[in-house]
């Protein structure tokens, strides 16, 4: 669960202008046998990272030394599939903060969410220009106030707000857990519980 | 009173709390789990001292991640063989139900939640994994959910999440002959596209899905997830309960009947408000085939592929990746293309109805040599349905390799 703390990300940028990018591409099935969160991110992307031969491909964006960062710029519709938590914890894990994207898958972002990795929804037009210009200039910054729910392209000064469910934003301002805060209720839920007649 | 849909009954009546501006805390009745995406839910718990909440509302079996060959034998696979001992440890440690490898009763767990009778109306409904939707065939409020939300129900048998939008789809008059529930799910998903039902619970309704057995209901909430939908459901009725009254155990209800005539009330108001209404045509529903890789592209039996321009909500370069990747091209047909690979199982179609109306196709024919055909039944009573009607003879018979229960498959593991 998300006990990390995210207020003010700058950073560059790892562009990935794929659309439709299923969590089976993130991280594909045959690698969700480990039994811990952690690790994840060696196979983050596995099948395109490594060729069939087991060696990295360097045509892959994260071969490419050129770009880093803790943001992942997507296409349209990132994160549909399976519901495995597993594709958040590979982003996550491999080191991740924020994905911004037009769309989100809702499992996946919900996900994303409980696991301190901020989505982030812009635009079909501003999402295809922020990846122009990380393709053109790989050192292009940008800044994620999540306080301000904005999101900056520092080099323009291009700013855009962006939406999310206010009591996530503050379990990630706070890194609080969700699961805290439900055991913080317990008696509440003896009560529902009593006054409900509640299926066994 | 306000009128309300099906959906909003449900919900509303199992609210623990709503949290202003955030989500509502909901409590769950039944939460399955499996080993897959259960080991690192009990690790949080272990990490944070605390025991499992209602270790009676919860119900494990191992599923996704099993061979379905030589299950009496060990599993070779280091790691699936330490997370199916790893789930077998957890249950005994925090007192769940399992129905592990080789249990009588072990299955998938969509297809066994309803047969042991755990699965009933009005109730709310989790898993972690995404066809958990399924149940709603029962007229429950099913979803998947993921690891963070599996410890978070272990932990206290509510999970958060902020309410829906609600969509009916109606599917009224009389289905051609031919036409199952499979198509008329995969006729909405080419219809609306993967991402039509986004945001919504979706409540199937009218005459066609009324006729539709329990089996055939199951199947389309399966797939509701395919388009995009957090989850399908359908009122219960007769035919809900007349499955409910044959099943050899019903558990948590003392008296079925006057439960039953208790979830007669679950059905939306006749003047209940939709964020979405939609409504189709039974009999325009032919027979569908998927010509591309995912579940939207879909299209009827003799019909041709669409051109990029038909397929809104489809960006027109992936579209023809996908179908290069296939091999197809727009305006291709399908008719006379030959099969490589038939497959019937999973937890879309591994219920006892299908394999019954595959054998009545196939009795006393061959498969042709080309075709590697495999069929995997849903659980063990299927399986043991299918020993007793006969129906694993006339599949082996008919050259189709019979497996035993299990998801892995559909994982990519084998
Ligand atoms: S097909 Fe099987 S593995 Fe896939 S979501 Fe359904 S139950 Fe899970």
């Amino acid at each position: 669960m998300a006990k990390v703390k995210f207020d003010i990300l700058e950073s560059t940028c790892v562009p990935l202008p794929l659309e439709n990018v299923d969590t089976d591409q993130i991280i594909p099935a045959r690698f969700l046998s480990a039994t811990s969160r952690e690790g994840f991110g060696n196979n983050l992307f596995r099948d395109w990272r490594y060729l069939k031969t087991g060696e990295p491909n360097e045509k892959f964006v994260l071969n490419n030394p050129v770009f880093g960062g803790k943001v992942l710029v997507t296409g349209k519709n990132f994160g549909s599939g399976s519901s495995r938590e597993h594709a958040v914890w590979a982003i996550f894990d491999y080191g991740f903060r924020a994905v911004i994207s037009s769309f989100f898958a809702d499992i996946f972002m919900n996900n994303s969410l409980n696991n301190g990795l901020l989505p982030i929804v812009i635009s079909d037009e501003l999402l295809i220009k922020l990846q122009e210009m990380i393709l053109k200039d790989p050192a292009t910054m940008v800044k994620i106030d999540l306080e301000k729910q904005t999101l900056t392209i520092l080099p323009t000064g291009e700013s855009v707000k962006f939406a999310i469910n206010p009591y996530k934003k503050e379990c990630l301002l706070k890194g609080l857990d969700d699961i805290d805060f439900l055991l913080g209720m317990k008696d509440m839920i003896t009560s529902y519980e009593n006054n409900k007649r509640v299926a066994k | 009173m306000k009128s309300k849909t099906l959906f909003d009954k449900i919900w509303d009546g199992h609210v623990v709390r709503s949290i202003e501006a955030g989500p509502d805390v909901l409590y769950i009745d039944r939460h399955y789990i499996h080993e897959v995406t259960s080991p690192q839910a009990f690790n949080g718990l272990k990490e944070r001292g605390i025991p499992v909440f209602r270790p009676d509302k919860t119900l494990a079996t191992a599923d996704h991640n099993i061979p379905t060959k030589d299950q009496h034998l060990e599993i070779k696979d280091a790691l699936s063989r330490n997370q199916v001992e790893k789930l077998s440890e957890n249950c005994s440690k925090y007192g769940i139900e399992l129905f592990g490898l080789n249990h009588s009763r072990n299955g998938i767990v969509h297809v066994i939640g309803p047969e042991l009778g755990y699965t009933l109306p009005g109730m709310t409904i989790v898993c972690g994994d995404s066809h958990t939707s399924t149940h709603g065939a029962f007229g429950t409020i099913a979803f998947g959910i993921g690891t963070s939300e599996v410890e978070m129900v272990l932990a206290t048998q509510c999970i958060m999440q902020p309410k829906p939008k609600k969509m009916r789809i109606a599917i009224n008059g009389t289905l051609k002959k031919g036409v199952t529930s499979k198509d008329i799910i995969m006729y909405i998903i080419s219809e609306i596209s993967t991402g039509g039902g986004t945001g919504y619970f979706v409540e199937f309704s009218g005459s066609a899905i009324i006729a539709l057995s329990m089996e055939a209901r199951m199947t389309i909430c399966n797939m509701s997830i395919e388009m995009g939908a957090r989850g399908g459901l359908i009122a219960p009725d007769e035919t809900t309960f007349s499955y409910l009254r044959k099943l050899p155990e019903i558990r948590g209800v003392k008296d079925l009947e006057s439960s039953i005539n208790e979830w007669k009330n679950l059905k939306s108001d006749s003047d209940a408000i939709f964020d979405r209404e939609l409504e189709f045509d039974a009999a325009d529903i032919k027979p569908m085939i998927t010509y591309g890789t995912n579940p939207g592209m879909g299209m009827a039996i003799d019909a041709s592929i669409p051109m990029p321009a038909d397929k809104p909500g489809e960006s027109s370069s992936s579209y023809l990746k996908s179908l290069d990747y296939m091999g197809l091209k727009p305006g291709m047909k399908l008719l006379g293309h030959p099969v490589d690979f038939v497959f019937i199982g999973s937890c879309t179609n591994g219920r006892i109805e299908d394999f019954r109306a595959f054998a009545q196709i196939i009795r006393g024919r061959q498969k042709a040599s080309n075709i590697q055909a495999l069929i995997v039944p849903g659980s063990k009573r299927v399986e043991e349905q299918m020993v007793a009607e006969g129906l694993i003879e006339i599949f082996k018979n008919a050259g189709f390799e019979v497996r035993q229960p299990g998801l892995l498959l559909l994982s990519g593991n084998e």
